[in-house]
């Protein structure tokens, strides 16, 4: 994927997630060894939001920690892509991409696997799914049994 | 703070050919725009003593206001590019009235001009916003995907339809068949809207602006001097701005926005409500947006937006005509400038087709919006 060109024949950047941004680096190193974490603040308790940052969205205290979390959640809403934007998702159409409230607060863009793009619903309860790549490993949720 | 409610006024207007313009470039369209914008309003370019421009989205282009300043061969005493997406042409008057209140400038030029129909021929690179390591991972990319986000919830929440969704395509493109200067000029109808292909779902083709070429320009100067100026002006009324998240994984909800906060602010600013507006410049990059904006901005409650945009209520002729230019759906998707062309053509009178002139048009709103959701402005002009 390393070469991927558009429609137009020009090389267009990679999807991948940037695994050495500062804040977001613990995010991805957990979820190597399949553990979902949240950055959660020492002094007010609450969860961030995501992307992670480097203080409290709440009270801008930057004392947290990497908490690890249930992995549960709810469909907040999700689409359907019926085109590809870029040439890697060329032989996927039709995917889904959702937005995931985790049980804890957080909220994550992700994708439903594991059923068809339309049995997605609002509400629906979901839990991580572990997709292991070759150089990272990408959270996605599945509906819960 | 005293109340700046009418003491600036817009006095010149300008737009281009819109649509495929193969032949141009984005520094072309611009120069093609100031010209116009200038004529329009008797000025010379050395006249011009503030100017801004959007931020444009590649990054060969840093810095410029003052590099299409300077081929014009004006010399500013104060120019920004600004960069709030779709809600930048509205933010550029009101930074224009911020200059001259402030004593920095007395005529202000605001312009933009877009190079998305054809291929733009200027080298660079497309901007980032920032966040594209947290979404294209999983698939997410584009504008569409995001305000199909709010379209669900919207469906959800309200029992919305993509039916519903097609009466704004419908009433947008009816405007456009009357303006010489709209690209899309076949008459639409709901079954159209119907069979057109999900682009992201539940968005379909026909809920989704153009990508085009083209520019639009204001000059903004003190309503004072506006009298001396050869067209008639439009007074600036109200404006307002709200920005109530930046990401979609932080909005606290998809279905009222920024415009809600935005447009209080613009009716205060006024003293008007929305019972005073005869008509609406909505930022359509989909229908979805023209509906939650019009639930936001008052014109009707929250999840009535389905009904309110039927039966002929937002064509010319109706209670609220909406978007009488076209639209970014139906005439071009100048980042929502023309927006602001089209409604200072309205209140000046006798400068559109006669056909979608509102009539005795006093006082309108525009709406702008950009992001993911995220960030509004509002402008409220009255005839003067």
């Amino acid at each position: 994927m390393s070469d991927s060109k558009d429609e137009r024949g020009r090389a267009v950047r990679q999807v991948r997630p940037f695994l050495e941004e500062l804040e977001a680096k613990p995010f991805w190193a957990n979820l190597r060894e399949h553990k979902l974490t949240a950055q959660r603040c020492k002094a007010c308790g609450k969860f961030f939001t995501f992307p992670p940052q480097g203080s409290c969205p709440h009270c801008l205290s930057s004392d947290y920690d990497w908490i690890a979390v249930s992995g549960k959640g709810k469909v907040y809403s999700f689409v359907t892509y019926h085109r590809a934007w870029h040439p890697a998702y060329q032989d996927k159409t039709p995917y889904n991409v959702s937005l995931i409230d985790l049980d804890e607060g957080p909220r994550l863009i992700s994708n439903v696997v594991g059923c068809k793009h339309d049995e997605v619903k609002i509400g629906m309860p979901v839990e991580i799914v572990y997709d292991d790549r070759e150089e990272y490993t990408l959270p996605q949720f599945r509906p819960v049994e | 703070m005293a109340n700046i409610s009418g003491k600036y006024a817009i006095v010149g207007v300008a737009e281009t050919r819109v649509g495929k313009r193969p032949e141009a470039s984005t520094h072309s369209l611009h120069l093609e725009v100031i010209k116009a914008c200038l004529d329009d309003a008797g000025l010379k370019a050395a006249d011009i003593d503030g100017f801004i421009t959007n931020q444009p989205l590649n990054d060969a282009h840093r810095s410029y206001a003052v590099r299409m300043a300077n081929m014009a061969r004006m010399a500013p005493n104060f120019a920004t590019d600004l960069a709030l997406g779709g809600a930048t042409p509205i933010a550029m008057v009101q930074h224009a009235v911020m200059a001259i209140e402030s004593g920095m400038a007395n005529t202000v030029m605001c312009v933009h001009a877009r190079k998305r129909g054809t291929p733009d021929p200027t080298p660079g690179h497309p901007i980032r916003h920032g966040d594209e390591h947290w979404e294209e991972p999983w698939g997410h990319f584009s504008a569409v995907a995001n305000h199909a986000f709010a379209a669900q919830r919207h469906m959800y929440e309200f029992g919305t339809t993509s039916e519903d969704l097609a009466h704004v395509a419908v009433a947008t493109r009816k405007h456009a068949c009357l303006n010489n200067n709209a690209t899309m000029r076949k008459p639409m109808t709901i079954a159209d809207h119907q069979a057109s292909r999900f682009i992201c779902e539940p968005l379909r083709l026909f809920d989704c602006a153009l990508e085009s070429d083209g520019g639009g320009a204001v000059i903004v100067t003190s309503a004072e001097r506006a009298r001396d100026f050869p067209k008639r002006p439009v007074a600036i009324l109200g404006m307002g701005q709200h920005h109530p998240h930046f990401s979609l994984m932080d909005a606290p909800t998809l279905t009222t926005l920024g415009g809600n906060k935005s447009s209080e602010l613009a009716y205060k600013m006024a003293g008007l409500g929305p019972k005073d507006m005869n008509f609406a410049e909505i930022y359509d990059c989909f229908t979805i947006t023209t509906m939650i904006t019009l639930e936001d901005y008052g014109f009707c409650k929250k999840g009535e937006g389905k009904d309110f945009v039927k039966n002929g209520r937002i064509e010319v002729g109706g209670e609220l005509p909406v978007n009488t230019h076209g639209g970014l759906l139906s005439q071009a998707h100048i980042e929502g400038m023309l927006h602001v062309t089209e409604a200072a053509k309205q209140l000046r009178g006798n400068e559109v087709e006669p056909e979608r002139q509102v009539k005795n048009a006093k006082a309108g709103i525009v709406s702008g919006h950009g992001g993911s959701l995220c960030m509004h402005a509002t402008l409220i002009l009255g005839a003067l």
